[in-house]
């Protein structure tokens, strides 16, 4: 199906996704900030890779630095992004075209303004066909129609013809997914998926981009907010705090062994495990304004363990057991607490 | 919350997200940051008392002729008066403009004050309530603009009088719905605001909400309007002179004096252009200040003032309402 | 199990008790519609809520499903179209002249999305204190009114000193804390908060809960709990009623409902939900519902939930469901359990 030009990284043999060290600085009215901070990590085909954290922790920048997608007042000012070995971050524009679709893709969060409200949507999912594999109209219509099938939108032959509004808010989430995974990329990135819809639209998109990844092989990077999203559809989880890792390693551990005090705040202040009646053990605070990062470590402030040290020196993100890393000067003593 | 060290917590970082500010910055420290808005400031209040005061100083030099003196193109030889020239009656082209400045603003300034004030308390009013009463308003707006307003203003001025009063009045009438629809969309988006419908949780009467919540966020938006139609109504005025049924000479007004410089133009430029100058300065001035005055009063966007001019995003403040 | 139907409180075993006083809230049979003819949208269709005086009544439903019809109803802002609402006995639909805001005040509201329901141009104290500029009489004096923002902001966990700062300036939670003190300005007995923490952060969200509970134990206000996240309903709520299309279909205590859900849909919302347990990824006996909630333009005929229902038969499609009671299992009191189903889980020879 891929154009013989491509890299792929089932030849290469390393992970199809690979970021070391993203840096990216944000323009803002006091001045320019650090909006990620040296953060890195890694995906294999076939693995999902869930980047959490809350809002204005840089996630979403990283999406979109890795995309190339960024806003002109930010800039990636240093570090790579490997997509099947080449990075793309010194690719140029013509370069990235070339990416974006048959290996790197992106779901978005808000699936109306993601689609063009004033073309129908077969026609919209026809694009990548007629772009990236030079389709006649006819056969990238057909192709379009058997997408929709394939993420389950009713009567698609007839669909195709509809514009987005005419769409429910679970059926525009499977049509954009569908858009990403048109091109079989090898990485799809998938930011926020469904924030915007209710509990069981949510379990279906949930099903269907788990099962679209093991079908055609992807690496999935899905950016949330949610623990529990996280907790079940994510093999390997990176936690981020005010631009920084503070902590990375299989889901399974981390959540059921947090080695940062902020993992385990987090995790704490679900009220799924609290006691009804008490209060719930909330993480005090808010996190840092990015022009406020302190110097130390970035969650000093708001920290039960934060000593001296926390202050004066940043906690490197170090190794903390098999595939675990953490960065706090005190993973050791958090089951004490 | 109960704890005293989370409580601690929360205030040090929130006196980490901002500087605590008891007041917002005073409005003239924030007119000084912005040189454009400065500049434009001066000019306005130059114009004004120019208009208010000019004619102690000039006597009757604005209706003086001197027909050796015709058409003297403007130069320092001819003492301050003939600075800017002197149109084909030997008359100082610099006492006239300061004359028709007067004029200018005593006809613009009412008509777009009557317009707005009427227009965007209907449209207001109107689109907050909806319904009949939205839909009496706007077909009102619409019959109104569906006549040409040049013509109804020829016809009117032409039945009676052509006095200064009448020609505000027809210019009011012919621009409220310009206002009128304007108020009348930003006020129907608003009203489905949550923090209107959190005003009518507690009960607060729709006279108040329309005052407290809808008019602070609209008017802005209705002053970038006014501004902008107050270059359209002093242009208008300057068309029924130029038909002979606006300001009646002697009198004179900016409008009058491009209308009856056109035909020197070969010949003396400065006789139209200068007065054109004059309107459009003024108008390019309120433009550029009424921008400014829609950032200043919006807390959110207040900070864009305090930084270097070519970064700020320049917004666009006219919406497609008001090219009516 | 019993025919009984929904809208009866026979099951109520204070009902006949004349002598304890009514319900804080108590709605009944409310139907609510928008539009006419082919293009009417029946929001709510013969609901039924009550809340107790210092109790937390929690409300779950997917988008549509009339849960924020119902709240304006509730505050006033919608007057149904039949059914009744009494607030304290008295129908505040009936009230008249000065009345009416002296009901209105008892009821306030705490939104969901504390960016847009502040107005960006008014100072935390101009917020907190914008509900007495209508009801004038609650906090007389200026230096009164100065007093009692102070008061309130540190009620809600905020400094005095925010009290001159603007909504922009403030982080998603803080903001949160400024609406709910300006709901507590009115000195109210109910607050209905609708989603008053989805829009913030996880580690924010539990401070605000904590804000809300702990309001509730000081000053004994009742909370009508709109939310979709399951886990803080189950967190908060005394009581839970659930709701699909415009119609209440199950509720009961919080734990009966959590534990032993009557009706399928509460089975399939709970299944849904994803959860923190890490040993229970990839349930195969997650319950996957066909397609999505139907145009409530266009209600399913009998069962509303039968188009997604796994358990549906053809009699779902002919005859509306009975009201299906369990009750005095649970040890959280008397308060009986119901749904509104054919084929009810967990009830023995009847389950498919």
């Amino acid at each position: 199906m891929k154009s013989s030009t491509l890299p792929s990284p089932a030849k290469t043999g390393g992970p199809a996704l690979e970021v070391e060290g993203l840096c990216v600085d944000l323009r803002t009215p006091s001045g320019t900030v650090r909006a990620v901070d040296g953060v890195g990590f890694s995906v294999r085909k076939g693995r999902t890779l869930a980047l959490l954290g809350e809002s204005g922790c840089g996630k979403s920048m990283t999406a979109l630095s890795i995309a190339g997608l960024l806003d002109p007042t930010a800039e990636v000012t240093g570090g790579s992004v490997k997509v099947a070995g080449t990075d793309v971050l010194r690719l140029g524009r013509a370069g990235r075209r070339k990416l974006a679709g048959p290996v790197l893709s992106i779901v978005f969060q808000d699936a109306l303004t993601a689609l063009n409200p004033v073309q129908p949507v077969g026609r919209q999912l026809a694009e990548p066909f007629r772009i990236h594999r030079g389709l006649s109209r006819r056969d990238a219509r057909e192709k379009a129609v058997e997408l929709m099938t394939r993420v389950g939108i009713p009567e698609p032959r007839l669909r195709a013809r509809a514009y987005p509004h005419q769409f429910s808010g679970g059926m525009r989430q499977r049509l954009l997914i569908a858009m990403a995974v048109a091109l079989d990329p090898d990485v799809l990135i998938a930011d926020e998926p469904t924030t915007a819809l209710d509990v069981t639209v949510q379990a279906q998109i949930m099903r269907l981009l788990r099962d679209l990844q093991t079908e055609r092989d992807m690496a999935l990077v899905l950016i949330t907010h949610d623990l529990a999203v996280v907790a079940q559809r994510a093999d390997d989880v990176v936690v981020m705090y005010a631009g920084n890792v503070v902590e990375t390693g299989p889901v399974a551990e981390v959540f059921s062994r947090p080695r940062h005090p902020y993992t385990k705040g987090l995790l704490d202040s679900v009220p799924e495990h609290a006691v009804r009646g008490r209060p719930l053990p909330a993480v005090p605070g808010s996190p840092p304004e990015l022009s406020a990062v302190p110097s130390g470590c970035v969650f000093q402030a708001r920290c039960p363990l934060a000593g001296q040290r926390c202050a004066g020196e940043r906690p490197p993100l170090l190794s903390v057991g098999a595939a675990r890393s953490a960065a706090c000067h005190f993973s050791e003593e958090l089951d004490r607490v | 919350m109960t704890d005293p060290a989370a409580d601690s917590a929360d205030r040090s970082s929130g006196a980490a997200a901002a500087p605590p500010r008891t007041r917002p910055p005073r409005w003239w420290l924030l007119l000084g940051r912005d040189r454009a808005a400065a500049v434009a400031a001066v000019i306005l209040a130059v114009v004004f008392l120019v208009a208010l005061f000019g004619r102690l100083f000039i006597g009757d030099r604005a209706v003086r002729q001197d027909l050796r003196a015709s058409l003297r193109p403007p130069s320092l030889d001819h003492g301050f008066y003939g600075l800017l020239g002197t149109d084909v009656l030997g008359r100082s082209v610099l006492a006239r403009l300061v004359d028709a400045a007067g004029t200018t603003l005593s006809v613009a300034v009412p008509a777009v004050l009557c317009s707005l004030l009427i227009g965007s308390a209907l449209g207001l009013w109107a689109g907050y309530h909806g319904g009949l009463r939205e839909n009496v308003a706007m077909r009102v707006a619409d019959v109104i603009l569906s006549f040409p307003s040049l013509l109804i203003a020829v016809v009117v001025l032409y039945v009676f009088a052509p006095s200064a009063m009448n020609i505000v009045l027809i210019l009011a009438i012919a621009r409220v719905p310009v206002y009128l629809r304007t108020a009348r969309a930003e006020s129907a988006e608003l009203r489905s605001r949550l923090f209107v419908d959190a005003a009518r949780t507690f009960g607060t009467p729709s006279r108040n909400i329309i005052i407290r919540h809808i008019l602070p966020i609209a008017l802005p938006t209705l002053l970038t309007v006014a501004t902008l139609d107050f270059c359209f109504v002093m242009l208008t005025e300057s068309s029924l002179s130029f038909l002979g049924i606006g300001i009646q000479p002697p009198d004179v007004s900016w409008g009058l004096m491009v209308a009856q410089g056109r035909q020197y133009l070969q010949t003396a430029w400065w006789i139209a252009v200068l007065p054109g100058v004059a309107i459009v300065l003024t108008t390019v001035s309120a433009t550029v200040l009424a921008a400014w005055v829609r950032l200043a009063t919006d807390p959110a966007q207040r900070w864009r003032l305090t930084l270097p001019r070519k970064r700020r995003g320049d917004r666009a403040a006219v919406p497609s309402e008001m090219i009516a | 199990m019993s025919e009984t139907p929904l809208t009866a409180t026979a099951a109520d075993p204070r009902a006949d008790g004349s002598a304890t006083p009514p319900p804080l809230l108590e709605v009944r049979g409310v139907t609510k519609s928008f539009g006419h003819g082919r293009r009417r949208l029946t929001a709510l269709d013969g609901v039924d809520v009550r809340v107790e005086r210092g109790e937390t009544l929690g409300l779950v439903g997917e988008s549509g499903c009339g849960k924020s019809t119902l709240a304006r109803v509730v505050l006033g802002l919608e007057r149904p179209d039949s059914g009744t609402v009494r607030f304290d006995g008295t129908d505040p639909f009936t009230l008249k002249g000065k009345e009416l805001p002296a009901w209105r005040r008892r009821v306030q509201m705490v939104f969901q999305d504390p960016f847009a329901s502040l107005n960006a141009r008014m100072s935390a104290a101009d917020l907190i204190g914008e509900p007495w500029r209508t009801h004038r009489d609650i906090v007389p004096t200026a230096p009164a009114r100065e007093r009692r923002v102070r008061e309130l902001l540190s009620l809600v966990g905020l400094r005095e000193s925010d009290a001159h700062r603007y909504p922009n300036e403030f982080s998603g939670g803080q903001r949160q804390r400024i609406g709910i003190a300006r709901a507590l300005a009115l000195d109210p007995d109910l607050i209905v908060c609708d989603e008053p923490v989805s829009a913030l952060d996880l580690s924010v969200q539990a401070q605000v809960l904590n804000v809300l509970s702990e309001l509730r134990e000081r000053l004994g206000v009742s909370y009508v709990f709109i939310s979709h996240d399951l886990s803080v309903v189950r967190h908060v709520s005394d009581r839970v009623t659930v709701m699909y299309l415009g119609k209440v279909i199950e509720h009961g205590p919080t734990e009966d409902v959590f534990d032993r859900p009557l009706h399928p849909y509460t089975a399939a919302l709970m299944s849904a939900a994803p959860t923190l347990d890490v040993s229970g990824r990839e349930r195969d006996e997650e319950i996957q519902l066909r397609g999505e909630i139907p145009s409530p333009y266009d209600i399913p005929s009998g069962c509303r939930f039968r188009t997604r229902c796994w358990k549906s038969e053809a009699r779902c499609a002919e005859v509306a469901p009975p009201v299906v009671v369990r009750d005095g299992t649970a040890d959280t009191g008397q308060e009986p359990h119901e749904g509104l189903c054919h084929f009810p889980l967990g009830t023995g020879p009847m389950e498919a």
